[in-house]
């Protein structure tokens, strides 16, 4: 085709007998382009409520600010994204066709490719997108104030995430469901393929490692957590049998019968933590945590999927789904004053003690997940497209889907924010800024100078009772912060102050589960990848089903990512501190890889003139991530760059100190001068890789420019035979032709996905 | 009260949908329509043979 199919006579063979496939483009048009009073009015008072709301958050400077202001800035800006960016990419760059039938119509199976209502595909796709990221950024970014966050958050999701998201799952939907990897290939050639290929398998053992880093963080010496989130494997594993052996496909029912279990567990943990012997034996070091999720790790990657995976996603979507309604519920009830200011002490400083960094480029690489993030494209190709129903669907889901995952941070966010900034950053800074115990905690914080922070020991000690805790001193990764802060706004909506500890540890619970079920899949499909990628040399490899060549691979894949949480574990400077913006920069990397191949699928199919739309984000992300990059490689701030530190330790090695810094023994120097070694190289290997991927995009796309246009990848488009809104609610058009699909004989109906 | 019960029922359709536990419906429906040749698999058989497929065909979940 080339060029990019106009609609009108696109479809020849469109079932005469049936009512239309789509709703007729001068119709819809029409329908689009009046507007009535009250419509106007709609959203000219979305607008105003919106400016209100960023007015009061970034502009007007009181003593607090209410967390309203951020559910009314999100939301009046994501509808306004929603309402008219995301119908300018859809009319002038993607141009979907609801007459061509999608993957989940043309190659129905019954299985992989099962045509799926919009709206219940819409929570799918959330449930897969989402997870313990948007948690968890946020509130590591809060070190620099709210506003550059917010700003970020919400106007990053609407001009980049969003936009990335949306395009890589219509052109995966064109393609019959391919991943990415398979269209950087097809686009970029053999070069820019294998690069994200590689990049994509590297990015996906860091994110990997970091997450559970977070999980270790926040179980590490906490007897009530380790006891909950560990009887969420034996839950799991009931699960997967009753659904196996007893009652095969009674989903909702086990999940019910799982949750119930889960809270159960939450409820004992404070029960067993209670107890000498239970205080003794689920007290563990972080060190022996990762251990023990290494060791789960691939315990969990090579059974089969229906005994631990399958049971744990089931309970992860409903309390995913539950505990993110619930959070914004309460929220809008309880309204907390935010007394953290707008820009805080640390925004213009690049020593912060929560992550290191100035804050361009590095508070956009910290929050990565809610506003762009890179692994949704891996999501938003393969299975999602699979599903859709209609063509213009992906609007709502994929855009929609994302503009929802960035709520999630927002609500985050406020979360983190809603507590006090001294127990802030009591809990987010690393061991060796701290001292470990209230009094020497208390001390540090009051000697930063922050305004309006004067913390004691007794408020440091009193909040880890009020938790169930035996400290709350250094507990960085962001899910803590986090847990204590949703646990301090629902127990003024539900349960009172004795309710705390078990809203904390439910806040834990559920980051965990999110987590332990993304290692999982993670570790699966990176294991795959290795698997396919080996298979190009020893074919044997390919086969899914050769039992050592999949132990083989799973344990390379354990072992890497384990090997980068052992390295956190025990860095002396903090694991998380030095670690994240590298979760970050890898993450924003693999959505310049996706954004690289969306841009050269658009200059491919002739769309020149909207090009921008594309090009805008990627120059954004590839500037943030390269510029990151070359400070954590180049710069000459120990606290920065991984190479100036590794530099500075030899050197006070070599000149026989036994301390330097942080670092209190030769072995822990040593452990620093390791470390840096091994984070700098990940991070020129990131970079080079991804400098591969965007210049071998920009040369196809300068190509297809010169070319007016180039090859198309797209399926043969074929007639649809069925019609389903496009959006959340129906339009009168859409009533219409509904209406007249609704009224066809019941013979008629049966066979509107039927192969002839 | 019947628009309460209404609404809850409708919230539990939609999760449930929303989990997959419509899946064995769907696959019928596909059956019968397409006419394939052969009986259809029976439920456990069918969540045996999609949980089975998914060990070869690992779903990514995000952070």
């Amino acid at each position: 085709m080339g060029k990019n199919p106009d609609q009108t006579g696109l479809m020849e063979g469109l079932d005469p007998t049936l009512p239309a496939p789509a709703v007729d483009d001068s119709v819809r048009d029409a329908e689009q382009s009046t507007w009535t009073p009250a419509k106007i009015g709609v959203w000219v008072a979305i607008s105003l409520l919106g400016a209100v709301a960023w007015f009061m958050l970034a502009l007007v400077r009181g003593e607090t600010v209410n967390a309203i202001w951020f559910v009314f800035a999100a939301v009046c800006t994501y509808l306004i994204g929603y309402r008219f960016y995301s119908k300018v990419i859809e009319r002038y760059l993607l141009k979907p066709d609801d007459r061509r039938a999608t993957p989940a119509e043309y190659k129905a199976d019954g299985k992989d490719y099962v045509r799926t209502d919009r709206n219940v595909l819409f929570g799918h796709h959330f449930a897969a997108i989402a997870g313990a990221g948007p948690l968890v950024g946020p509130v590591i970014a809060a070190q620099m104030g709210y506003l550059p966050g917010t700003i970020w958050i919400i106007i990053g999701v609407v001009l980049a995430g969003a936009v990335q998201d949306y395009l890589v799952m219509f052109f995966s939907m064109r393609r019959g469901g391919r991943s990415l990897g398979q269209m950087a290939r097809e686009e970029l050639g053999v070069i820019g393929g294998t690069a994200a290929l590689i990049a994509t398998l590297l990015i996906m053992i860091i994110i990997v490692a970091i997450l559970a880093l977070v999980v270790v963080n926040a179980l590490g010496e906490s007897p009530w957590g380790v006891f909950s989130v560990g009887m969420t494997i034996p839950i799991a594993l009931f699960m997967g049998v009753y659904l196996r052996f007893i009652r095969p496909g009674k989903v909702m029912e086990v999940s019910i019968i799982g949750f119930v279990l889960l809270m159960a567990a939450i409820i004992g943990g404070g029960a067993v933590a209670g107890t000498e012997w239970g205080a003794a034996f689920f007290h563990l070091d972080k060190v022996t945590i990762a251990w023990g999720l290494i060791i789960y790790g691939f315990i969990a990657a090579i059974l089969p999927v229906w005994l631990l995976l399958a049971p744990r996603d089931y309970l992860s979507t409903f309390m995913k789904i539950g505990v993110i309604v619930m959070l914004a519920l309460a929220i809008i009830v309880v309204r907390p004053e935010i007394t953290v200011p707008a820009f805080s002490e640390f925004a213009g400083r690049e020593n912060g003690p929560v992550f290191s960094g100035a804050l361009f480029p590095f508070l956009f690489v910290t929050i990565a997940c809610g506003a762009l993030s890179g692994f949704h494209a891996l999501i938003s190709s393969g299975t999602t497209p699979k599903l859709i129903e209609k063509e213009r669907q992906t609007r709502f889901i994929g855009y929609g889907g994302m503009l929802m995952e960035s709520f999630v941070a927002i609500m985050a966010l406020v979360a983190a924010i809603s507590i006090d900034r001294g127990i802030y950053f009591a809990m987010n800074a690393p061991l060796a800024l701290t001292g470990g115990t209230v009094e020497s905690a208390a001390t540090w914080v009051n000697s930063l100078g922050l305004a309006n922070v004067n913390i004691t020991p007794d408020v440091l000690a009193q909040t880890a009772k009020d938790v169930g805790e035996e400290s709350i001193i250094s507990r960085s990764g962001g899910a803590p912060t986090l847990a204590v802060g949703l646990a301090h706004i629902m127990q003024q909506f539900i349960g009172g102050p004795a309710m705390m500890a078990f809203w904390y540890h439910f806040a834990i619970m559920f980051e965990a589960l999110f987590i332990l079920t993304a290692v999982d899949a993670g570790t699966r499909v990176a294991r795959f990848m290795l698997q396919d990628s080996i298979g190009n040399f020893v074919p044997k490899f390919k086969e899914a089903s050769w039992r050592p060549g999949a132990w083989l691979c799973t344990a390379i894949m354990v072992a890497a990512w384990g090997a980068v949480l052992l390295m956190g574990v025990t860095d002396p400077l903090g694991g998380i501190n030095t670690l994240f913006p590298l979760f970050g920069i890898a993450n924003q990397l693999l959505a310049a890889i996706a954004l690289a191949v969306c841009l050269a699928i658009v200059a491919k199919r002739g769309t020149f003139k909207w090009l921008w739309i594309v090009a805008v984000p990627l120059a954004f992300t590839a500037v943030v991530t390269i510029t990151a990059s070359f400070h954590k490689i180049f710069s000459p701030v120990p606290a920065v760059g991984y190479f100036a530190n590794n530099r500075a330790f030899s050197k006070a090695l070599a000149d026989g100190k036994t301390e330097f810094g942080t670092a209190k023994t030769v072995a822990a120097m040593e452990a620093v001068v390791r470390n840096t070694a091994v984070q700098g190289w990940l991070s020129v290997i990131f970079v080079v890789l991804s400098i591969i991927v965007i210049l071998t995009a920009l040369i196809a796309t300068i190509k297809a420019i010169r070319a007016g246009g180039g090859q198309d990848h797209e399926d043969p488009a074929a007639p649809s035979r069925v019609f389903a809104p496009a959006g959340l609610f129906p339009t009168p058009a859409e009533k219409a032709l509904l209406a007249e699909w609704n009224a066809l004989p019941a013979d008629k109906r049966t066979h509107k996905a039927g192969h002839h | 009260m019947n628009a309460v019960t209404k609404g809850f029922r409708g919230l539990a359709a939609y999760m449930s949908s929303l989990m997959g536990a419509d899946a064995y419906t769907k696959y019928l429906e596909h059956f019968t329509t397409t006419g394939h040749a052969g009986p259809a698999m029976t439920e456990r058989e069918f969540w045996r043979d999609r949980m089975d497929r998914q060990d070869s065909n690992p779903q990514g979940r995000c952070c």
